[in-house]
């Protein structure tokens, strides 16, 4: 056997994060088996100390860059970005998740393996760069999120959503997966940096029909998982029927790992077909804003509404991709941080105020919120000013460096469309900060419980983060800079 | 010798695959299903990828098919009860068909380059051997991290098919 091949200290160090987690999910599964519901309070807090040292490992691998596991992995800035983020994701919802679970009385070690198992294949997937690495991240990430979405076996919403999920998810996998088959019969690899080698040589440059055809299978299989339109479709029944955590997860964790891999996949392997796959993001970008804003307009469910507001939000993602350029793709990961902060904390308070069953989702629900629990409604007040994209949040400098890379590269009427949409956005979230802050309260707001410790930490965390990125945004943005221009 | 063997197994794929779309009965269609691996298999033997044909053997013709065929006998499925053809398939089913074949073959007489690396014999790596050194050296973490998405399957399918939550 090569000695070259055995995983040298360094290879675990820089894959540490994604060991941490597997190990304390497989002891989580083996605890629930034994202990059962005797241990219940103590999964949750099991999992987040793994996520915690995850998060250190991460930071710590960050020290020790480069590629591990002969090439498979690449440890840079960039990897260590998202690692961080979906990590991060990973701590808000299981704090989230405590009083939600306790009050549906499904508390089970399952639950937290299958966020760290899907956490794990995410910090796979952004760290990837391989194509079969970033196929097997993506299933990982993809599988425990479907679960997941019916974790409520009662709840025939959360069946129709799992379901739903899982039948259009592996049609889209199968997508990405025949687009991966062809790009390596095309250039005879499945690593990136090789790829783009082989696209960007003059002799050995395969027709670039057959390229053009791979990436957009590609395309269609990565738009699925990130709720770009037209792939959006599943959207709005998967968030509404999934539990409210669950939703706050997977709208923010697995579509930042998929936006990582699209960037990674398009702004290296495809790079130097550049020209050729803009128009296609660029019509997804316009499509994901327009229907998702508008769509939303009309929705009385919170959660269908930030369902499309997801999508838009994927929109103005893709806007910063369609300008395929460094300060597009660094915008694109400060808006995704941003994005995934203020979401998740919205979707908190979603699973905060819905009551057993989600019996107070409407957004009548959130009547009065202001009169009986100010902390709360002012922590979701935080989070819908961000998703608007008002000053001093972080949605507003995520939209703005967004825009201005997609105005240097010439997108003027893509810039102009952009930001038409957003101030149509500004309609339906001001709709809910009206309704918390100028209705009497009603039935959904008198009854609310008061805030728990992991509820309150699940809210006031991402609104500080929220706030971080709207003060001090430059922080962030340097290192997003740094990192994207690694990845070229 | 190598063509008419290539040819022989590719009728016997084509004619089967068709006769699983073609067949009312669903144990008909599996079994003709059955015939698409197996000359598959045969067909990548020619190619010299002799571990993928033995796992094409093992796995598809035999596991994967034995659960279809349980499935079947288990949903008690009979045969399919024919209702009218709708008038557009019937119109527009075979000139679509040829015109997608067309364009197929067109797309690959002008696309694909000829491939004069890929001819029978040529490739000699595809053993037992060869696909164990890959998987244990420069593919080793793909390897392992798939007995993590296994993990998740078994998981899910106890999470969503076991009977109670213990309450």
């Amino acid at each position: 056997m090569p000695a070259d091949f055995v995983p040298k200290t360094i290879d675990l160090i820089r894959f540490l994060p994604e060991i941490i987690l597997t190990v304390t999910g497989t002891l989580l599964m083996v605890l629930d088996a034994f202990a059962g519901r005797r241990w219940s309070g103590v999964y949750g807090n099991f999992s987040l100390l793994a996520l915690a040292g995850s998060l250190a490992a991460a930071v710590y691998a960050f020290g020790v860059p480069g590629p591990a596991f002969s090439g498979m992995l690449m440890n840079d800035g960039f990897a260590t970005f998202f690692r961080v983020l979906v990590i991060a994701v990973g701590i808000l919802v299981v704090l989230a998740s405590f009083r939600y679970l306790h009050r549906e009385g499904v508390e089970t070690g399952e639950y937290h393996a299958l966020i760290l198992f899907s956490v794990v294949g995410q910090c796979v997937m952004v760290t990837a760069n391989e194509l079969i690495m970033i196929f097997i991240g993506l299933e990982i990430s993809s599988i425990a999120t479907y679960i997941l979405a019916g974790y409520l076996r009662e709840d025939r919403r959360g069946n129709e959503a799992s379901l739903k999920y899982f039948l259009l998810g592996s049609f889209a996998t199968a997508f990405l997966l025949y687009g991966i088959a062809w790009i390596y019969g095309l250039t005879g690899s499945t690593n990136l940096a090789a790829i783009r080698g082989v696209l960007s040589s003059r002799d050995l440059a395969p027709s670039g029909m057959l390229v053009g055809f791979s990436a957009a299978l590609m395309f269609v299989g990565l738009g699925f998982k990130v709720s770009g339109a037209p792939f959006q479709i599943w959207a709005p029944d998967v968030y509404q029927g999934a539990p409210a955590p669950v939703t706050a997860f997977m709208s923010a964790g697995p579509k930042a790992a998929a936006f990582a891999v699209f960037l990674r996949i398009f702004m290296t392997a495809f790079e130097p077909v550049g020209a050729g796959w803009e128009p296609l993001v660029w019509l997804s970008a316009l499509l994901s804003m327009t229907i998702g804003n508008f769509a939303a307009l009309t929705q009385s469910n919170i959660k269908r509404l930030l369902a499309y507001s997801s999508i838009a939000h994927a929109g103005y993602v893709m806007v910063a991709l369609a300008a395929r350029s460094e300060t597009g793709t660094a915008a694109a990961m400060f808006y995704l941080a941003a994005y995934a902060l203020m979401n998740v904390g919205a979707f908190a308070a979603v699973a905060h105020l819905a009551g057993k069953g989600e019996r107070f989702v409407s957004i009548d629900d959130f009547a009065g919120l202001a009169v009986v629990q100010p902390a709360t409604a002012a922590l979701l007040a935080i989070f819908l000013l961000s998703l608007i994209g008002v000053p001093l949040t972080g949605g507003f400098f995520g939209k703005f460096y967004i825009f201005k890379a997609a105005l240097q590269s010439n997108l003027l009427w893509l810039t102009m469309l952009g930001l038409l949409n957003s101030a149509v956005a500004a309609y339906y979230y001001l709709r809910i900060l009206v309704m918390m802050y100028m209705r009497e309260p009603g039935e959904a707001a008198s009854v609310a419980e008061p805030l728990s410790i992991g509820m309150k930490t699940a809210l006031v965390l991402p609104a500080l983060g929220t706030l971080f990125l709207g003060i001090f945004p430059s922080a962030v943005l340097n290192f997003a800079s740094k990192s994207a221009a690694l990845i070229r | 010798m190598d063509v008419i063997l290539f040819l022989v197994f590719a009728i016997i794929a084509v004619v089967c695959g068709i006769n699983v779309v073609v067949q009312r009965h669903p144990i008909t269609s599996a079994l003709s299903l059955i015939g698409v691996m197996g000359s598959l298999a045969v067909l990548y033997l020619l190619l010299g990828a002799e571990f993928i044909a033995m796992a094409q053997v093992i796995v598809y013709a035999g596991a994967i098919m034995v659960l279809f065929v349980f499935v079947i006998m288990l949903l008690n499925a009979g045969a399919e009860e024919t209702r009218g053809k709708s008038l557009v398939a019937q119109l527009l089913g075979l000139p679509l068909l040829i015109l997608f074949l067309a364009f197929a073959s067109y797309f690959v007489q002008r696309f694909v380059p000829s491939s004069t690396i890929v001819h029978f014999g040529a490739f000699k790596s595809g053993t037992a051997q060869n696909i164990g050194i890959a998987l244990f050296t420069r593919y080793l973490l793909p390897f392992e991290v798939t007995s993590v998405l296994i993990l998740i399957a078994i998981l899910g399918a106890i999470v969503l098919a076991r009977k109670e939550l213990d309450r």
